[in-house]
């Protein structure tokens, strides 16, 4: 990332490719375009990104020509982003691309500048020939780019102008992804600039097909679809996240059976923490992993209540059947309650990477389940207190 | 998949649509089909209150208060006050959440 960096510095969005002169008439017309085509250049150049496979002189300006194959550090990038921080800081430069050998007849696709959405797109349009209008979404997809309103009416229309596209195409049509539409007016978009939004499929993949059929999309591609894979590749970072508050959790119960009359005992922290840690760990698993991954075969439609029964169908048994069950009531107790209600928490999260829950409907479980949660830690709390008193033998 | 019963705040009016189409196109869960010229919405259910219909529709015949459907924003904005967006207060460059 450190190259693209630099060159953000170094090249300012003014000098960028993405600007036309406004008033061309203080400058020759031959000095204005070959100090734009120098600034676009340097643009374009400073990057030496991999996927730019060489340079198209265009009525807006020099364009970089994207390759339409990944090459390992695509794909590298791509598993990455799915995986932690990496993608907070995976972005391309906005502006415009060429794949293929485009012309003023050729589609103008648009896309967000977070380096993944882009890449989609580019793969997706192998054998098209057509033009890529990235917008500066601040390194967010399309689909939350649009409902934070970067993906937007206002961004669109001030790149649409800025690159003069006008003079670009001859057609007087943009296609947008569907899942933009959450972000942009088409209608306000066609005012101002004369540009007509198509929104296009919701999956990149599909846009070869949607073109072909002059610019309809077959049924079905038009609708988000949330399958097993879909929900997997979001599991890590759930996990992830999970995770990162596990060690906390793990120095709690550490100290928590340590600790006794004459100070903590690392060994009776040890042997007596390790089920209680295995069955935390084990409600965590519930609510970040198995309930994403089976969320369509667990009932109920409340997230929370998914994920309670998941936790509970993953750590009563353990109590029941295994070791990991103590000797004491208190502690089972504590465990029964406590970890289904955090695997219930962390599948209510999953709500934000879902492609179906509802603003007014997790507001709703909220309401409900955050008073249980917080009476359910009293209780393990209280729970808690006991099983220190019984094993310490004061009752 | 379905998410909860009844929740879902969208609201058509039948005497503003002009069958333009542009819910149809722009709705993620083909909550919109045409029927005699207009939009008629086919299950409330499916809707994930993204908005995109009401936005695009010109003639203001939907309507749906949109928001995020994000547990951890929606928390976040309960106890720091704001409106739940998708990086959970985390300012510009800073940490995203899960959502995004």
């Amino acid at each position: 990332m450190k190259p693209l960096k630099m060159s953000l510095q170094t090249v300012k969005p003014e000098q960028s490719c993405c600007t036309q002169p406004k008033n061309p008439g203080s400058l020759s017309p031959d000095r204005s375009a070959r100090i734009q085509a120098l600034h676009s250049l340097s643009g374009i150049t400073n990057e030496k990104q991999p996927w730019v496979t060489g340079i198209m002189n265009t009525a807006a300006g020099l364009v970089p020509v994207a390759a339409t194959e990944w090459t390992w550090a695509d794909r590298r990038g791509q598993i990455r982003s799915r995986l932690g921080s990496f993608r907070d800081d995976y972005t391309v430069r906005p502006g415009l691309f060429a794949v293929g050998k485009p012309d003023a007849a050729s589609d103008i696709f648009v896309s967000a500048n977070y380096k993944l959405s882009f890449d989609l797109l580019r793969r997706a349009l192998k054998g098209l020939d057509g033009w890529i209008l990235v917008l500066d979404t601040k390194g967010i997809n399309v689909w939350c780019a649009a409902g934070k309103g970067t993906f937007g009416t206002d961004e669109l229309v001030k790149r649409v102008l800025g690159l003069n596209l006008a003079g670009l195409v001859s057609h007087r049509n943009l296609i947008l992804p569907q899942l933009g539409a959450t972000g942009v007016k088409a209608a306000e978009v066609k005012k101002k600039t004369g540009f007509h939004v198509r929104f296009g499929p919701v999956e990149a993949d599909d846009i070869p097909a949607y073109v072909r059929a002059g610019y309809t999309a077959a049924p079905g591609t038009r609708e988000i679809r949330f399958g097993l894979l879909q929900r997997l590749v979001l599991t890590p970072i759930e996990l992830n996240q999970a995770l990162r508050r596990l060690p906390v959790a793990a120095l709690v119960i550490l100290v928590l059976f340590g600790l006794q009359p004459s100070g903590i005992i690392f060994k009776s922290a040890w042997l007596e923490g390790w089920p209680f840690l295995l069955l935390c760990l084990t409600g965590v698993l519930a609510g970040a992993f198995i309930m994403p991954a089976l969320l369509p075969l667990i009932p109920f439609r409340s997230f929370a209540a998914k994920g309670l029964l998941a936790g509970a169908s993953a750590v009563i048994p353990l109590i029941l059947l295994t070791p990991a069950g103590g000797s004491s009531i208190y502690l089972d107790a504590t465990a029964m309650i406590l970890f289904p209600l955090i695997s219930s928490y962390l599948a209510l999260q999953f709500t934000g990477a879902t492609t179906f829950t509802t603003f007014s409907g997790v507001k709703k479980e909220l309401k409900l389940w955050v008073p249980l949660y917080i009476a359910g830690l009293a209780v393990s709390i209280i729970l808690l207190i006991l099983y220190k008193i019984q094993s310490w033998g004061l009752i | 998949m379905k998410y909860l019963k009844n929740v879902a705040t969208l609201a058509y009016d039948a005497d503003k649509c002009t069958g333009c189409r542009r819910c149809t196109e722009v709705c993620p869960h083909a909550v919109f089909e045409m029927r005699d010229g207009k939009a008629r919405i086919t299950d409330r259910d499916r809707c994930m209150e993204c908005g995109a219909c009401a936005l695009n529709c010109e003639f203001g015949a939907l309507t749906v208060g949109s928001g995020v459907g994000c547990a951890a924003a929606i928390i976040h904005s309960m106890i720091f006050g704001g409106e739940p967006t998708c990086d959970c207060g985390g300012t510009a460059g800073g940490k995203q959440n899960s959502c995004c």
